[in-house]
């Protein structure tokens, strides 16, 4: 009787694990097998789960015709600075708050952690303001600079410092070294993993980010990857193959980076939502 | 008399010793902090209590913004909006989130693939999601209209729209979920399932009287997080249904973004922020107070 029963929820779990598998895979496998084919065979009006005909047309045309590959271009710039600076900015606050005694740190720290609180979202119209005073509109350094401000990556980097023994900070200060060189030769370079999780999440994070430059950004031209595919009736028309294969070609990047790190990837986002990893 | 003098003799050296150090490393993030950041949130209220367009301020009104907010049936429409987005989201979210933690712990053979499969679409740009739902649902020659027959319009439809975008919303975003609870489920002690199965416990017994107890704070915690998260959708709705069709799906933040950017009355959009904040302020605090009964 168990016995039966143990087989019987096993049945179940391998079907459940089956099918959400299948469904959640089917949205991009659709997308691919639509991307493949010729326009035509889009709208055709006979269905068919697979290409009649299988082509790369729909790619090659959306790499040449409209912004895409500039699109393509402005997403890696900005999310490659906005990682840079951001990992520059967290690790030495980090350092400061984890290891410096001065005078108003917690205060500091505690208004850098308000962050957590606040959504970003409801600063929108404040920081557009503030952008057109600085002739930031439509700007690269106008895409990057709000998006480095990070306290998430602060707050986890500060627990990786405020856990390494203190014996590893005293012989270097014993040597007289400053505290720039300290983060630098001895926090650094045992900081790899976390350093690595957190660069990647916050290069998928900005790569995916859609709200701030669907504000800050004017021109076609100057469009990241999100917001450029949501104009990609104006550049292809109603093209569905062509459609798709500008959304595969968006995700690619990004799908890569999660393949190729799945394990950094997913221990990044847990520490960033604040649980460990 | 000693002892006090001592005692700051070692500490103030110390304090002044790394305040420069400490200056020096904190001015870039506390430069960008203060523009981008403080900031904005101080100029939000203070907005609030002006009259101005997007460029420019004008006149100091008190809280008659707030006074036009709290009667004003298109902005109350747009929370209502939100909150019917997040009963459609955070449940399903959670729950479903749970499934696929508990089936990617089981299944460690397959763990690698099956993680992936339910993880990927949350990595991906919100907008690769809106392009394949909208194919999808497209009405003549889209795969979902020819799995259920007919020709539904289903992103102009008043009872549809919202709903679909949720289900596009729930496929993109579930991993993060998922993952949140795996996290939860790889924590609880081996021993505990092992102890339990020697007393004869199999299947959902094991579940009930194990894993459930233990996981309740981590579903908890991933309840609360996707309520907040829920609340904040725009990009979906923005992109999918443009808020239609006749607003049935403007959320909060997109009657924001209209009023601040298409109608560019700044000072009445600042005042939807702060009551935005407010809400999604209270959610948080809320959130960190239940997780932290239940820990």
């Amino acid at each position: 009787m168990n016995n039966r029963s143990q087989l019987g929820w096993t049945i179940a779990a391998v079907t459940a694990a089956v099918l959400l598998a299948l469904l959640w895979a089917f949205p991009l496998l659709w997308a691919a097998s639509t991307a493949l084919r010729p326009e035509h065979e889009t709208v055709s009006s006979v269905f068919h789960w697979l290409p009649q005909t299988w082509t790369l047309d729909a790619f090659r045309t959306t790499l040449s015709a409209g912004n895409m590959p500039r699109w393509l271009f402005n997403s890696a710039l900005v999310s490659l600075l906005v990682t840079l600076v951001t990992m520059a900015l967290s690790l030495c606050a980090a350092y400061a708050f984890s290891q410096l005694r001065f005078r108003g740190r917690g205060l500091l720290f505690g208004l850098a952690m308000l962050a957590f609180l606040l959504p970003f979202e409801a600063l929108l119209v404040p920081l557009f303001r503030t952008m057109h005073q600085l002739g930031l509109i439509n700007s690269y350094a106008g895409l990057v600079l709000p998006q480095v401000v990070s306290p998430v990556v602060i707050y986890v980097f500060k627990q990786f410092f405020d856990a390494i023994p203190a014996d590893f900070r005293e012989a270097a200060v014993m040597d007289g070294a400053n505290p720039l060189r300290i983060l630098w030769s001895v926090y650094l370079p045992i900081s790899g993993n976390i350093v690595w999780a957190m660069a990647i999440v916050t290069f998928i994070g900005a790569w995916n980010n859609f709200l701030w430059p669907f504000i800050i950004v004017t021109s076609n031209e100057m469009m990241t990857i999100p917001l450029g595919l949501t104009q990609t009736y104006d550049a292809f028309g109603v093209r569905y193959a062509q459609l798709m294969a500008a959304a595969l070609l968006g995700a690619l990047p990004v799908a890569l980076a999660y393949i190729a790190f799945q394990r950094r990837v997913t221990q990044g986002f847990l520490a960033a939502s604040g649980l460990k990893g | 008399m000693e002892m006090p003098v001592t005692a700051t003799a070692t500490v103030r050296p110390q304090a002044m010793r790394e305040g420069l150090p400490a200056a020096l490393l904190l001015a870039p993030f506390a430069l960008v902090f203060l523009l981008f950041f403080l900031a904005p949130a101080a100029q939000t209220f203070y907005l609030s209590l002006t009259e101005s367009s997007l460029t420019r301020t004008s006149a100091f009104v008190g809280l008659a913004n707030y006074a036009t907010l709290v009667q004003d049936p298109s902005f109350w429409a747009s929370l209502g909006t939100t909150f019917y987005f997040a009963l459609l989201t955070v449940v399903p979210l959670t729950a479903l989130g749970l499934v696929m933690a508990l089936l990617v712990h089981r299944f460690v053979r397959v763990q690698g693939w099956l993680q992936g499969a339910f993880f990927l679409p949350y990595v991906l740009p919100i907008s690769v999601m809106t392009l394949i739902a909208d194919w999808m649902l497209q009405p003549s020659s889209g795969v979902i209209n020819h799995l259920v027959g007919g020709q539904r319009a289903w992103l102009s439809d008043v009872h549809w729209a919202l709903p679909v975008v949720a289900i596009g919303t729930v496929w993109w975003t579930v991993g993060f979920n998922m993952l949140m609870l795996l996290a939860g489920l790889r924590n609880i002690p081996a021993e505990l399932y092992e102890a339990a199965a020697l007393d004869g416990a199999r299947g959902f017994t094991l579940f009930r009287a194990i894993t459930w107890p233990a996981l309740k704070p981590v579903v908890g915690t991933a309840l609360l997080l996707q309520l907040i998260a829920s609340l904040k959708v725009f990009g979906q709705t923005y992109i999918l249904t443009s808020g239609g069709p006749y607003n049935t799906s403007r959320v909060t933040l997109h009657y924001m973004y209209e009023t601040a950017f298409t109608q560019s009355d700044a000072g009445y959009a600042a005042a939807v922020a702060m009551a935005f904040m407010l809400v999604v302020i209270a959610l948080s605090l809320l959130a960190r107070a239940v997780a932290k009964r239940a820990a």
